[in-house]
């Protein structure tokens, strides 16, 4: 069975482009995420208008997820769609213009929030002309993924397709809904929402909460459905499983927004919906996590040996813990102390660092010898250090989030004996400085393990690969090498 | 090549597919697995009989949803959780609220509870503007010292609290100094600042800055300088500044002079919580027993 004849033209150069902008946004995010970090320690860092925590707050969530985020995505999904379907990307033209589209989406927004142009909705922050020209890029995106699909030589659809496609079509739904508004003027930035009042907030949670759910959840369970077994060279742990927590995944998930109105002007039963479908989404969730790693069983011993493998694993334990501290949180009585406190921070962390960033890296150190037709990777070494340094980042982060998340909530509900509140709001924030200090750490640790990767993938890419160190050369991971 | 294989480590067949050399096992869903999930729906189900969980058309529940059958609103929560909190309360509050501030006073117990509820109502209310001990800043008066613009009795200390200074209110507390950049000469009003420090500092002054204080200054803030309480007209002998302490600050308040205002706590706080704050505000230290 000759493979490589019957391998298409893969259109490969489209991949590198994303891949590139995903680690150069990746980078940048992070900065950025460690600079407010700083100012929420040190708050003289608010420096001049352009620079407060309230301007580049959106900048960094923005950058980490749509821009570092849905670039891996982009990258990943172009790869993996040409080869599980044994067929050619359809649409040069149209690949190319979601590249540049989607970069030019990326810099508008980030012009927006740093001059104070915001519709003020968390992870919807750009105004309406930025928002329209995303529709172009995402329609286009749809037609190159759907087209490709429809020309592909394989006779099914490969689980990793479900989710991208899951992926590419809620979103567009969600981008759409949440951001009908009506511009004041045709020259102007601002526009008003169609709605109002709780509808407004309830559809803005749907939005959000389903942000996480399609484009930090089910796509990137498209990577590694797609990156995980193909580098532990065994096959998927169980097809079954990947259809019922699939369908169940999507199905579930729609519905759990309200889970972030607990307790506000939402009425109660629709706050008691959104927990439910929580609690009922643990196990859709975990389905992913427990198929990603029984792939590895008959593999384990590789764990020892490909620091790469060890991303995509950690990445499936820390999407295993988030998954599971999501539903908790879901929780009312939990939410009542969690709700507006640091442990939100802290868990949404530990899905995009540990999940998201991490599964992103796994793919990216593949990706890269065989986008640039390396031997292998320039050190494994420096993987391992990127790994480590990054892992102990993300506790570090994590954990002083936890303990400042639950101090301040229950100072917030503590009263003394005469039945007077304890606190002040600004004490709980004096006394976050400490937990403030450890989490810049933590993020300082996660940005410098970036670099180091920066580092190799640039020695990668320039030939100065030292073979002796690469037990994983690209050909082992079944792919073409043109020595 | 789509062909089911026997996978040589787990004994399992593939499902027949090949997609770039990713094949698929046959395995089952793992049994926890399902079983979890089922349990989960079965519990949600359950839940949402006990709570309001479904949108109607009749609307018993809260606007328009099922009621559940324990009745549980999150507003019958929050009333259940604040009862504790207000039960301790209610132990002194009777009692709080017919006494005198004198009676209160000599009361520990009354005293103890006044002083915990003033403290706490400063922090959250107050602190914004004069510091979380009460310190102030530049524009802000401090709380701590025995200078007070519109007087340091607990009566006196109440009423501002109540009304408010230049606020939005018939009985507010107002004060209004001309803006002298419009009267005199910049050399005149140099020589005013300087006969103005002179009262705290015993520097020399110019004959025309006293004369021109006399003139216009000390209507309101007395020939000495230690300014009219009662037309809130600050101190100026005693070298505690509002608005900065050298010359230079000095002539931009004699010129173009800033008002600071406070709000009329009245509306935003409960008469209980402003008493507790007046009497918590009188015993950080300035306070005044005429």
């Amino acid at each position: 069975m000759n493979m490589l004849a019957e391998k298409p033209n893969y259109n490969d150069e489209i991949v590198k482009l994303f891949t590139i902008a995903t680690v150069f946004w990746g980078v940048t995010g992070f900065l950025v995420g460690v600079f407010i970090a700083l100012q929420m320690a040190f708050p003289a860092l608010n420096i001049g208008e352009y620079l407060t925590f309230g301007r580049l707050r959106p900048l960094h969530t923005s950058a980490v997820i749509f821009a570092f985020g849905g670039n891996a995505l982009f990258a990943t999904s172009y790869f993996a769609v040409q080869r599980t379907c044994r067929t050619r990307l359809w649409g040069d033209g149209w690949a190319k213009f979601t590249f540049w589209g989607y970069q030019f989406f990326i810099v508008l927004a980030a012009l927006g929030y740093v001059t104070g142009v915001t519709q003020a909705k968390e992870y919807a922050e750009p105004e309406w002309y930025a928002d329209l020209w995303l529709t172009f890029v995402w329609v286009a995106y749809l037609i190159v993924f759907l087209m490709t699909l429809k020309n592909r030589k394989e006779p099914h659809i490969y689980v990793a397709n479900w989710f991208f496609l899951g992926f590419i079509v809620t979103v567009a739904v969600l981008h759409l809904v949440n951001n009908i508004s009506i511009p004041v003027s045709i020259f102007g930035a601002k526009s008003y929402p169609l709605w109002g009042g709780v509808q407004a907030a309830m559809i803005q949670w749907w939005y959000g909460h389903n942000a996480v759910g399609f484009f930090l959840t089910a796509g990137f369970l498209g990577i590694m459905y797609y990156f995980v077994p193909k580098r532990a060279g065994r096959p998927v742990y169980s097809y079954r499983l990947s259809i019922l927590h699939f369908w169940s995944l999507i199905f579930m998930y729609i519905w759990a927004g309200p889970h972030h109105l607990h307790y506000t002007a939402l009425p109660d039963w629709a706050q008691t919906l959104g927990m439910t479908f929580s609690i009922m989404l643990w196990m859709p969730s975990w389905g992913g996590m427990i198929n990603g790693m029984m792939t590895l069983s008959g593999a384990w011993h590789k764990l020892r040996e490909d620091p790469v493998l060890k991303f995509m694993i950690i990445s499936l334990a820390f999407y295993g813990m988030s998954t599971f501290e999501g539903p908790l949180m879901s929780i009312k009585a939990v939410n009542a102390l969690s709700h507006y406190t640091d442990w939100t921070i802290g868990h949404v962390h530990s899905g995009a660092l540990g999940w998201v960033a991490f599964i992103s890296f796994g793919a990216i150190y593949h990706l890269v010898p065989v986008l640039w037709k390396r031997p292998g990777l320039y050190s494994l070494k420096l993987v391992n250090t990127h790994l480590w340094i990054s892992t102990i980042g993300i506790v570090l982060y994590i954990a002083a989030m936890w303990v400042s998340g639950i101090m301040e909530g229950l100072m917030w509900r503590s009263y003394d004996a005469l039945g007077f509140l304890e606190y002040s709001f600004v004490e709980t924030v004096a006394a976050k400085h400490i937990p403030y200090l450890i989490r810049a750490f933590g993020g300082i640790l996660f940005l410098s393990g970036s670099l180091i990767m920066v580092y190799n993938l640039i020695k990668t890419v320039r030939g100065d690969a030292a073979p002796e160190e690469n037990l994983y050369p690209a050909e082992d991971a079944g792919e073409t090498v043109h020595a | 090549m789509s062909e089911k294989e026997r996978d040589e480590f787990t004994g399992v067949e593939t499902t027949g597919h090949d997609w770039d050399g990713i094949k698929e096992l046959n395995n089952p869903a793992p049994r926890w697995w399902l079983g979890v999930m089922i349990v989960t729906i079965i519990w949600a189900i359950g839940y949402s009989f006990v709570y309001p969980s479904w949108p109607t058309l009749s609307g018993d529940g809260e606007r328009g949803g099922t009621t559940g059958n324990i009745g549980w609103t999150q507003y019958s929560e929050l009333a259940e959780s604040q009862a504790e909190i207000l039960a301790r309360r209610a132990a002194y509050l009777e009692r709080f609220e017919n006494a005198s501030f004198t009676e209160i006073q000599q009361d520990p117990a009354l005293y103890a509870f006044a002083q915990a509820g003033g403290a706490s109502a400063f922090k959250d209310n107050c602190a914004t503007c004069h510091g979380t001990g009460g310190t102030g800043g530049p524009g802000y008066p401090n709380l701590l010292d025995d200078d007070w613009l519109w007087g340091g009795t607990v009566d006196d200390i109440h009423e501002t609290i109540r009304f408010g200074v230049r606020a939005n209110h018939d009985e507010t507390r107002f004060s209004e100094m001309p803006a002298f950049a419009d009267i005199y000469a910049d050399d005149e009003v140099a020589d005013i600042a300087d006969y103005v420090l002179s009262f705290s500092t015993d520097g020399a002054f110019p004959a025309r800055g006293k004369e021109l204080y006399d003139e216009q200054c000390s209507l309101c803030h007395a020939d000495n300088g230690t300014g009219d309480r009662f037309q809130g007209a600050p101190n100026l002998a005693d070298a505690i500044w509002f608005y900065g302490g050298n010359k230079t600050d000095l002539v931009a308040q004699i010129k173009r002079p800033k008002h600071g205002m406070m709000p009329n706590w009245n509306t935003r706080l409960d008469a209980n919580t402003i008493r507790q704050l007046a009497i918590y505000v009188h015993a950080l230290g300035g306070g005044e027993t005429e």
